[in-house]
């Protein structure tokens, strides 16, 4: 393999669409010039020699023979490193060779599983080794009765998903990406969704995982019991680490029963006042039964019908709401949910719109929020911030970026989780343009903190966001996360240049 | 044109739900399942809103046979825009015995009582699939059909519709009164709107017996039993071409 130390001249490649846009994005490490590389090894014959002598062939993928652009580059296509080997472990030993080999040979490591994240946290910077877990996608055990299901971290959600419902259960997270997102990725950002609303996050559903450590140590956190006050709970270190402080390989997640009944309408509104009436109305009236609660602004609306020709139950509006019910007795909660938007369409709350008749038409109305990332991909590049805001002024940074950058973008649109206060503040222009991107920040982040809101409230800081971390935790914080990555990973090959500003040698 | 339409729509298992077969093999479990409107009926509900809207029809009657679950089948049809619906309650074993016959029957009947110019009804339903009513219907009343539409257009006192055909597509001219039933492509169902899911609480729906429409529903058939297609074999994943032919040569297949 003397072909490691140069760049392949003839890289075999399987070309879709998708992988040659995929090279057309710019490496990190032009776009960000500031950044530096570490001093870690680079990867030579004999560490490729290692891992070929622990790994079958084909979970190692050297540049020489794949196109390795779909695991460099983000699904935003904002990002691209410059790894030239995809290892993939199939069990949690196989994870805990490598990364004791890494650590001994000083070899970065960026573990990746769906390569769905926002952030850029995901991708490599530079030349790290990239670990993915999507071999090891086996779901263990699922028991009906107390609702545990343990999944290896490359468990695909939707295909989790799909298990669960076997078992009259469903997930306790939901989200757009969920048909190519894996749970240990999920687990490693504490992904947030749709329905963090009724089930909570993924600190309380998260009973146990497996977490291979920096040194290759695996430590074993994989209880399953709802209740445990035995010592500092460490498994929740792991999670919201983004791949910082070890890997994740296996979750024991606890499920709720699968809910058979589902209602789903989606409603145009004249004013965010009435937006916020209708949420108030929705939380008294639907109680128990309210899974989800989406805010979509008029722009929003407006990419995802006209880009993506997806077909809406109701013309222009300022402002739409989805709600979704989630429960066991359709009659009970069709009455509920009857009873709810009579009152709002009597007093002018809502004006119109529809409740889904069937699975098809639930499934076109969740479309309409969920597919608006991909209509804003469409149009260019993204600027995509995700926020935690108070709930009464969700809308407002909205309005202020607008009114503050004028023509400069093609669109500036909001919408999001109204019932959890998280905010995705979107801007599109067709091509990257440092001058847009410092006209938005830091002066959103500013904003936001101001608020004594957070600046990633689901995302997670990955690259992009890493140096905004101060505008929502206190310098005392990150102080002491640093100490406890120093302390968990010393040598800093887990996932660097990722979370915290600057490097960690400074 | 002023026609009277009478649409007949289905309550089915929704489309999305994954059928499971009762332990005891009599049937599929229907019981706390998601139920909704047959796909192509709402496609047949469509078509008759749209023909009302551009004034070719002057009322729409929808029609739906079944347990009182079908009030709500119903009330959808009414919000997508339809006047009026009849109801003929069946129930239990004879529900689940119903043929494409009984409803033909009934269609049939409720053609003559309601004084009906045009019958729509979706070309099959998803849960037996027979794609029979629509064509028993008109032979009952000796009236023409036109079924699989994926076009109908009023001309000059009767139907042109274009119907979707193993060839290709078929233009025909149908005199009216008339039996069409509606494929895929016919039209895109709207979405009721809220308004209109309101007004349609007030919309009144008639509730008939399968003997004032003259109609016996004692089973003509016997369920024997029901059973899940066979599980499909997981596949085998070889090396190369060699292994491919070996392992065809060990599975009897060479």
């Amino acid at each position: 393999m003397s072909s490691m130390n140069k760049l392949s001249a003839t890289i075999r490649t399987f070309h879709s669409s998708a992988a040659r846009f995929k090279k057309n994005v710019e490496f990190t490490a032009v776009r960000y010039p500031y950044l530096k590389r570490g001093n870690y090894s680079f990867l030579s014959d004999r560490h490729l020699g290692f891992f070929q002598s622990i790994l079958s062939p084909h979970q190692v993928l050297t540049d020489e023979f794949n196109d390795l652009s779909g695991y460099n580059v983000d699904w935003m296509h904002s990002v691209r490193g410059s790894s030239r080997l995809v290892l993939r472990p199939k069990t949690t030993e196989e994870v805990g060779a490598i990364l004791q080999y890494c650590n001994a040979q000083n070899i970065a490591v960026c573990p990746q599983g769906g390569n769905t994240g926002l952030v850029g946290g995901s991708v490599p910077v530079f030349d790290e080794v990239i670990m993915s877990l999507g071999l090891m996608d086996a779901v263990i055990s699922v028991d009906e009765l107390s609702g545990i299901a343990i999944v290896q971290a490359g468990c695909v959600l939707e295909k989790l998903e799909t298990i669960l419902h076997l078992n009259n259960l469903t997930l306790p997270l939901d989200l757009g990406a969920k048909g190519s997102c894996q749970i240990g990725g999920n687990v490693a950002t504490n992904a947030g969704g749709i329905r963090l609303l009724r089930y909570g996050n993924l600190h309380g559903s998260v009973l146990g995982l497996t977490a291979v450590l920096a040194n290759g140590q695996i430590m074993d956190c994989l209880s399953t019991n709802k209740k445990d006050n035995t010592g500092y709970d460490l498994k929740q270190l792991f999670i919201g680490s983004e791949g910082t402080l070890g890997v994740v390989t296996q979750v024991a997640l606890h499920c709720p029963s699968k809910p058979t009944s589902v209602q789903v309408g989606f409603f145009g509104i004249n004013s965010f006042d009435n937006v916020l009436e209708t949420l108030r109305l929705s939380k008294q009236n639907l109680g128990e039964i309210l899974s989800s609660c989406e805010l979509i602004d008029a722009s929003s609306w407006n990419c995802v019908t006209s880009l993506l020709k997806l077909k809406s139950p109701v013309n222009y509006f300022p402002f739409y709401i989805l709600l979704e019910t989630s429960g066991s007795n359709a009659d009970h909660d069709a009455e509920k949910l009857n009873s709810l938007l009579e009152m709002l369409l009597k007093n002018g709350t809502i004006v119109d719109g529809t409740i889904a008749v069937d699975s098809t038409q639930a499934t076109s109305l969740w479309a309409l929020r969920e597919r608006i990332a991909e209509a804003l991909a469409s149009e260019g590049y993204v600027y995509k911030y995700d926020v935690s805001v108070p709930i009464r002024q969700f809308y407002q940074l909205v309005d202020v970026m607008r009114a503050r950058l004028e023509k400069l973008p093609i669109r500036c649109c909001g919408y999001g989780h109204l019932g959890d206060g998280n905010l995705h503040l979107n801007i599109t222009s067709q091509e990257y343009s440092s001058e847009l991107l410092n006209k938005i920040e830091p002066f959103v982040y500013d904003w936001v903190s101001r608020q004594r809101g957070s600046v990633s409230a689901e995302h997670g800081l990955g690259l992009k966001k890493r140096d905004y971390i101060e505008y929502t935790k206190s310098p005392t914080s990150v102080h002491w996360m640093r100490r406890m990555k120093k302390l968990f990973d010393p040598n800093n090959i887990l996932n660097p240049y990722k979370i915290f500003p600057g490097t960690l040698n400074e | 044109m002023s026609l009277r339409i009478l649409v007949g729509v289905k309550r089915v298992i929704d489309y999305a739900v994954k059928i499971r077969v009762k332990p005891d093999k009599s049937g599929v479990i229907t019981e706390g399942v998601k139920h909704s409107m047959n796909p192509f009926d709402e496609i047949a509900i469509e078509e008759a809103v749209r023909m009302k809207e551009k004034k070719i029809a002057k009322e729409i009657v929808a029609f739906s046979c079944g347990p009182a679950q079908c009030q709500e089948t119903l009330r959808t049809a009414l919000a997508m825009g339809a006047d009026r619906g009849i109801h003929v309650e069946v129930a239990g074993p004879q529900f689940d015995t119903l043929q494409p016959l009984h409803i033909s029957k009934m269609l049939a009947q409720l053609a003559k009582d309601e004084q009906i110019d045009l019958i729509i009804v979706g070309k099959q339903a998803i849960d037996d699939d027979c794609n029979q009513t629509a064509q028993m219907t008109a032979a009952l009343l000796d009236w023409p059909q036109a079924t699989s539409a994926s076009k109908i257009e009023a001309k000059d006192g009767s139907l042109q519709v274009v119907r979707e055909i193993d060839g290709g597509l078929e233009t025909i001219k149908v005199k009216l009164p008339t039996v069409v039933s509606a494929d895929l492509r016919l039209n895109e169902p709207r979405y009721a709107t809220l308004p209109n899911i309101m007004k349609a609480k007030k919309k009144p729906i008639k509730k008939l017996t399968p003997k004032d429409l003259g109609v016996d529903v004692s089973p003509r058939i016997e369920v024997v039993t029901v059973e899940e297609p066979p599980v499909r074999l997981a596949g085998a994943k070889v090396e190369n071409v060699d292994m491919m032919v070996e392992k065809l040569k060990a599975l009897g297949h060479a």
